[in-house]
């Protein structure tokens, strides 16, 4: 990112699943840009595998600089991957967010934050007390579930290793 | 996860006319997929797009090849289709319990 003259704040590690590691499997509303419906993770992994994106609220600049990164690098055009988000906001704004922001791809929306718990990679937000979500993540997992590229934000804020995540979609 | 049910329902959250349909499922013990959109007519799309028009509730029922909008017609199809009095199923308004 940036050069910045000071230290950005260090986020503790995460103990999130990973390389090798089962991730847990989970069911939350899909939004798209046009309605959600409960799925489960593992109804996405029937179709191959997924590439779990953990973001900020739709309305914090991270998640726009993201979904405008991932709509760039167009990974399922030649990978055999689906990408999918997943955000604490609501399903409501997320499907106005898809669809204003021309995001190419479903965001499961969980506002208890839930799927981040379980993924280990809880926020808790300095300033908006009683509000957590996701830290920034990325998970690529195949077909059984199964862990083969994890990336957690240690900083705040920090952005997803984009050339990393496609050298690992690039691997398989 | 029930994630291929043969009937998906069209609903806005908080809509009578669709908690109607929900009340006759839920008595058919019937699977059924909730897709919700948003309350504003425009924003419909996917609706018009399944059953020609964008009101809601609109069903969707693979087993039976049955694509409905308007709750009362809705409720009357479960229960000729599914209810244990298959009778009078015409397609005249019979009044049923809904």
């Amino acid at each position: 990112m940036v050069d910045l003259d000071f230290d950005v704040v260090s986020l503790p590690d995460a103990d999130h699943p990973d390389v090798g590691d089962t991730a847990p499997d989970f069911t939350r509303p899909l939004v798209n840009d046009e309605f959600w419906e409960d799925r489960s993770l593992d109804s996405l992994l029937d179709d191959g595998p997924v590439l779990l994106v953990f973001t900020t609220m739709n309305g914090a600049f991270p998640a726009t600089y993201t979904w405008n990164e991932l709509r760039e690098r167009d990974w399922e055009a030649d990978h055999d991957v689906s990408v999918v988000g997943v955000t604490i906001s609501d399903p409501y704004d997320t499907t106005e967010t898809i669809r204003d922001r021309g995001i190419d791809y479903p965001i499961f929306s969980d506002p208890q934050n839930g799927v981040a718990e379980a993924y280990g990679v809880v926020h808790d937000l300095d300033g908006m007390t009683g509000v957590t979500e996701p830290r920034p993540s990325v998970f690529l997992l195949d077909a059984d579930r199964t862990v083969e590229y994890a990336w957690a934000a240690s900083e705040w804020p920090d952005f997803p290793p984009y050339d990393d995540v496609e050298a690992a979609l690039d691997e398989r | 996860m029930t994630e291929d049910p043969q009937i998906t329902l069209y609903r806005l959250q908080a809509c009578p006319f669709c908690e109607r349909v929900v009340r006759v499922l839920d008595e058919y013990d019937l699977e059924y997929r909730s897709r919700f959109v948003e309350p504003l007519h425009s924003r419909r799309n996917v609706i018009q797009r399944v059953s020609g028009s964008r009101t809601a509730p609109a069903i969707v029922d693979e087993a039976t090849g049955v694509t409905m909008s308007e709750s009362a017609n809705i409720v009357e199809y479960l229960h000729a289709t599914y209810g244990d009095e298959r009778a009078a199923t015409d397609g005249g308004e019979s009044g049923g319990a809904a």
